[in-house]
């Protein structure tokens, strides 16, 4: 492709129109070349010789008749050994060694290496003669806690492709050739560690898709009981500013049970992200021993940092999921805030004229989002084991209201909705996980039953205290009201959990189980009680015993006292299981 | 040489445009009219169609004036001279003192590398109450004050620039009232604190364009001093009038509105302001204090809302209070375990208490007859507005705390509180159980 170059013509914001020479095709990476910086960009749309192009970088200083070269590459990610604790921008330029060569601020136009220059003690599988097709092992090297599987390019064309030479045991720079591949019709490909993949496109290199059903637990007890996460699945948080979605992804990064965690910080506070990143390499991950930062890879595009790249930052984040999930692994990614997203796509539609849609957002807004959550799943590997994404994105609507586009959109596609509520956070219930509009479509790893009257205790629960805002208390019966107790009591000891108590933020399922099955022993029988202040000043106890039990530790010499303690004062007033629960109970 | 044009092709707004070339994105260029002289920058290029926003206004500018362009984009001198000095908008003197043009640093630079900041953990006592104990306020912190036109927001933020312990304070003012303008002046005069202070005013009577260079100049300055080991304050008042002349730049240049007529950059705008709070390792800080008037009062506003999506919390200043609801500052957890152990737990005990008393206020107002529990929750509700919540109350965070384990005990049972047991008998007052 000789000769491919262009001339700029306009700038507007981040966008700039260029006149260019020979073929260029849509997605395709340009330089513009300002002084002796290069601007990376891409091409959005053409237009006969002209091209729109959005610049990852601020575009001060471009000026017309500016040089572009194209590049012939769409935007991609390196894949390879040497993903893990990194630390990358949208784009995925690796932001320590940013720091290390160009000081406290982002230089324009610098791009490092992704994955660095480094030697992997390499343990080959396949041997020559073998049979390989896209995605097929070609040996191991160790990366941190994981074996980590080298593979045949994802781009590799069908066709007869045998291994031709692979190398030896040993250690080999990432970049130097481990095996060559031929086809017998004179295709021949030299294959490192790394390899490249279009961060717009979804790595299928799998037998088949599985339906998600097996939970995938993150220690909070309102989620895994009640509105609980697949692995392999989806789910999404939308919240009004100052609800709490951040910090409940953060807790989901600590605490989640998979093995590789990618945070893709969107468009929000850099503060929040430096956060993880100073405190993951000191926290242990119990279940490996090891920090969390070797579990745990972040793209962070804060929102400072260049729009378009922000937009590109959630794709870069999915496609390393997506790699790490080819090696039969569970990979978490959490994306804080699918809203800036998609505001980067209604910046970018704005400035390229076309009709809006509702909001403003691009009348495509729906199938983009739709198609970024149908990059999770379980996946079924040509070796038979299995791997899996799972996708969790914060929506921050407009207003806090979850009629807007982007949070409806997103609920269409989504496995699991965790809604948070203003009056909640304002009150300082957290999680402000509403309770009675949130939903999920997995299976808890609670019984069934259980969990469900439980729910169900919530809604009567909620109509007794509307109808006590018509009738007063003095209008409700005692019944009635020892029903609304009870559902102040599920939600105060149960669906709230502090995240900044050492003990109460991260709630193993274990210990869920012990809790919930005590609690529903609580909700679910009839007691002795003459009158609302005697029940109220039992719930009280009761709640007080719960707060003492749920802030002790497990090894704790109190932890099995407060739960005799719990059973003794539910025994003193116990009447009898309510009909429907006893069924339950006695299964 | 310079090339001078001297054919202005469109007027609109506030934004003109000329045929030239060689012409940069950001450039300055200086338009001289029969009113005088002032600049103006490049905002968009198409071909030879240069659109530049004139920061005096295009008020009177005739087509037949003369643009030369100066090759550079917008800078401020920076040096010790700014101190205790009074600038407009585009950086030149209100004051009498001489104009600065030594040193100049570009604004509206870059942003900082996250992997370069690092995690807060300066408490900025203030002697409020509703702060310090409920939403501590942390050095390097963003945080707005969500108000409207009436309200004492601008003598919260002289309070708290007064009391916080910081080497330098920018006062960044955008559309305001003359009358605000000499307050802050007078008020820091007064209290010693001139030589130690900047002042960037854009009052309600100056050009648009200026408003919007406020944010950018005030921080690019604030920044160097912090690189060069200054803890440094930043109060920007009021960020809506800033948001305003943003909108009316995006109109004249016939954006797609996304919102209530507002930019689809509203966000990433306010952020790229916002986010030059920081705190440098091994140097300065920069902490960004500002007011959000909400227009209709009315918090889903795009200007309030995509503030509180981009700021570390905010506090509601309502009837001259600082409202425990919405009010919030995300650092607090930063600071807030070093205090005291039972800081914590008395903070998010109390507001839920007082959420409580929400409710009873609410069912008392409806005519019902009022339960034991209820009255408890409005005698605590009472003395939570008048001895936590009052303006007035200036006490450091420990009397505060033991002022909240007060107020509780002469309301409730020690069960009620929803507070753990190990730090009731700690700190529950004696004589009153
Ligand atoms: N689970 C929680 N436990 C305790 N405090 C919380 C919890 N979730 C949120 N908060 C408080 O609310 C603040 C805002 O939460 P954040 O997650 O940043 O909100 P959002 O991302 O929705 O804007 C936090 O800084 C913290 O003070
Ligand atoms: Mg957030």
């Amino acid at each position: 492709m000789a000769e491919r170059y262009g001339l700029v013509t306009g700038v507007d914001g981040n966008m700039v129109s260029v006149e260019f020479e020979g073929d260029i095709f849509q997605n395709e990476v340009g330089f513009i070349l300002v002084g002796d910086q290069r601007l990376k960009s891409e091409v959005i749309r053409i237009t006969g010789k002209s091209a729109s192009l959005q610049v990852f970088e601020m575009t001060g200083g471009i000026g017309v008749g500016d040089k572009v070269e194209f590049s012939g590459e769409m935007l991609s990610v390196e894949l390879g050994p040497g993903l893990l604790t990194q630390i990358y921008d949208g784009l995925q330029n690796p932001l320590p060694q940013l720091a290390a060569q160009c000081g406290f601020f982002l230089q324009r136009g610098v791009y490092l290496k992704p994955i660095p220059d480094k030697e992997w003690r390499f343990t080959p599988v396949a041997k020559k003669g073998d049979k390989v097709i896209a995605g097929s092992t070609l040996g191991t090297v160790p990366e941190g806690i994981f074996s980590h599987k080298i593979m045949v390019p994802f781009d590799l064309p069908k066709g007869n492709w045998v291994v031709e030479s692979i190398k030896k045991e040993g250690s080999y720079n990432v970049r130097d050739e481990i095996a060559t591949i031929s086809d017998g019709k004179g295709g021949k490909r030299s294959l490192s560690m790394v390899f490249s993949w279009p961060i717009k496109r979804p790595i299928t290199a799998y037998v088949e898709r599985l339906q998600p059903r097996e939970p995938l637990i993150i220690q909070s007890r309102p989620i895994d009981t009640f509105f609980p996460v697949a692995k392999g699945g989806t789910y999404c948080i939308p919240g009004p500013f100052g609800a709490g979605k951040t910090v409940l992804q953060h807790m989901t990064s600590r605490n989640a049970a998979v093995d590789i965690v990618i945070i893709a910080a969107c468009g929000e506070r850099a503060g929040e992200v430096v956060e993880t990143l100073k405190e993951f390499p000191e926290l242990l991950d119990p279940r490996t021993g090891r920090t969390l930062m070797e579990r745990t890879i972040i793209v962070c595009n804060t929102s400072s940092m260049p729009v378009a790249a922000r937009e590109a930052s959630v794709y870069t984040g999915v496609t390393i999921a997506e790699y790490y999930r080819q090696m039969g692994l569970d990979v978490l990614l959490l994306a804080d805030s699918t809203s800036r997203w998609a505001q980067a796509m209604r910046e970018m539609s704005g400035r390229l004229e076309e009709i809006p849609g509702e909001e403003a957002f691009p009348a495509y807004l729906e199938s983009v989002i739709a198609s970024f959550y149908e990059r999770a799943g379980l996946v079924v590997l040509q070796d038979g084991s299995q791997g899996s994404v799972t996708i969790g994105g914060t929506v921050s609507p407009a207003g806090g209201n979850f009629e807007e586009p982007v949070t409806q959109a997103t609920l269409k596609v989504v496995g699991a909705f965790h809604g948070l509520s203003r009056e909640r956070s304002d009150a300082r219930k957290y999680p402000a996980i509403d309770p009675l509009e949130s939903w999920s479509k997995y299976p808890s790893p609670i019984n069934y039953d259980k969990v469900e009257w439980a729910r169900d205790l919530l809604f009567r629960a909620n109509e007794v205290s509307q109808m006590m805002k018509v009738v007063g208390e003095e209008g409700t019966s005692l019944d009635d009201y020892l029903l609304y107790l009870k559902g102040e009591l599920l939600d105060d000891v149960y669906l709230q959990q502090n995240s900044y108590d050492e003990i109460d933020s991260a709630c193993p399922l274990d210990r869920q189980v012990l809790v919930f099955d005590l609690l529903f022993k609580v909700l679910g029988s009839k007691f002795k009680l003459g009158s609302k202040r005697e029940a109220r000043s039992f719930i009280n106890d009761l709640r007080q015993m719960f707060i003492d039990w749920n802030g002790t530790a497990r090894d704790d010499k109190n932890f099995e006292k407060y739960e005799k303690e719990i059973n003794h004062l539910i025994d003193e007033k116990f009447i009898e299981y309510e009909r429907q629960v006893a069924k339950i109970v006695e299964g | 040489m310079q090339k001078v044009y001297t054919r202005i092709d469109s007027i609109a707004g506030n934004v003109i445009t000329v045929r030239a070339e060689g012409v940069r994105n950001g450039d300055l260029a200086v338009v001289t009219s029969a009113h005088g002289e002032s600049l103006a920058n490049v905002i968009k290029l198409n071909h030879d169609v240069v659109s530049l926003q004139v920061f005096s206004g295009a008020r009177g500018i005739s087509t037949g004036d003369k643009v030369r362009f100066l090759g550079v984009p917008m800078r401020v001198s920076y040096s010790d001279d700014l101190l205790g000095r009074i600038f407009n908008g585009a950086g030149k003197p209100r004051d009498n003192g001489p104009e600065l043009t030594e040193n100049l640093i570009e604004i509206g630079g870059p942003s900082v590398n996250p992997a370069k900041r690092i995690i807060p953990r300066n408490m900025i006592r203030t002697g409020i109450p509703m702060i310090d104990l409920f939403n501590t306020l942390v050095e390097s912190q963003k945080l707005p004050i969500f108000s409207v036109s009436g309200e004492p927001y601008n003598e919260v933020l002289a309070r708290i620039a007064m009391q916080a312990e910081v080497d330098l304070i920018i006062l960044g003012g955008m559309g305001l009232k003359y009358d605000d303008y000499l307050y802050f002046r007078d008020t820091l005069e007064e209290s010693g604190a001139k030589n130690r202070t900047i002042f960037f005013v854009h009052t309600a009577s100056d050009p648009t364009v200026e408003c919007l260079l406020v944010p950018d100049i005030s921080l690019a300055v604030a920044e160097q001093f912090a690189l060069d080991g200054k803890k440094v304050l930043v109060l920007l008042t009021d960020m809506t009038n800033f948001a305003d002349s943003m909108k009316e730049i995006a109109i004249t240049m016939e954006q797609v509105p996304s919102n209530r007529g507002y930019p689809g950059d509203l966000y990433s705008s306010l952020a790229s302001r916002y986010e030059k709070a920081v705190d440098f390792e091994g140097a300065g800080s920069v902490t960004i204090l500002a007011a959000t008037t909400m227009p209709g009062d009315d918090v889903t506003h795009p200007v309030p809302d995509n503030t509180g999506y981009i700021t570390e919390g905010q506090f509601y200043l309502r009837h001259g209070r600082i409202e425990p609801f919405g009010s919030l500052s995300r650092l607090k957890q930063q600071v807030n375990s070093d205090t005291r152990d039972d800081h914590r737990a008395l903070m998010d005990g109390m507001i839920k208490l007082y959420a409580s008393y929400k409710e009873a206020l609410e069912k008392k107002a409806m005519g019902f007859q009022m339960s034991e529990w209820d009255e408890k929750l409005l005698k605590y509700g009472e003395m939570f507005e008048d001895k936590m919540m009052d303006l007035s109350v200036n006490i450091p965070l420990e009397e505060a705390l033991d002022l909240g384990w007060k107020i509780l005990a002469a309301c409730f049972e020690p069960r009620e509180s929803g507070i753990r047991s190990e730090l009731i008998q700690r700190y529950w007052p004696e004589e009153l159980t």
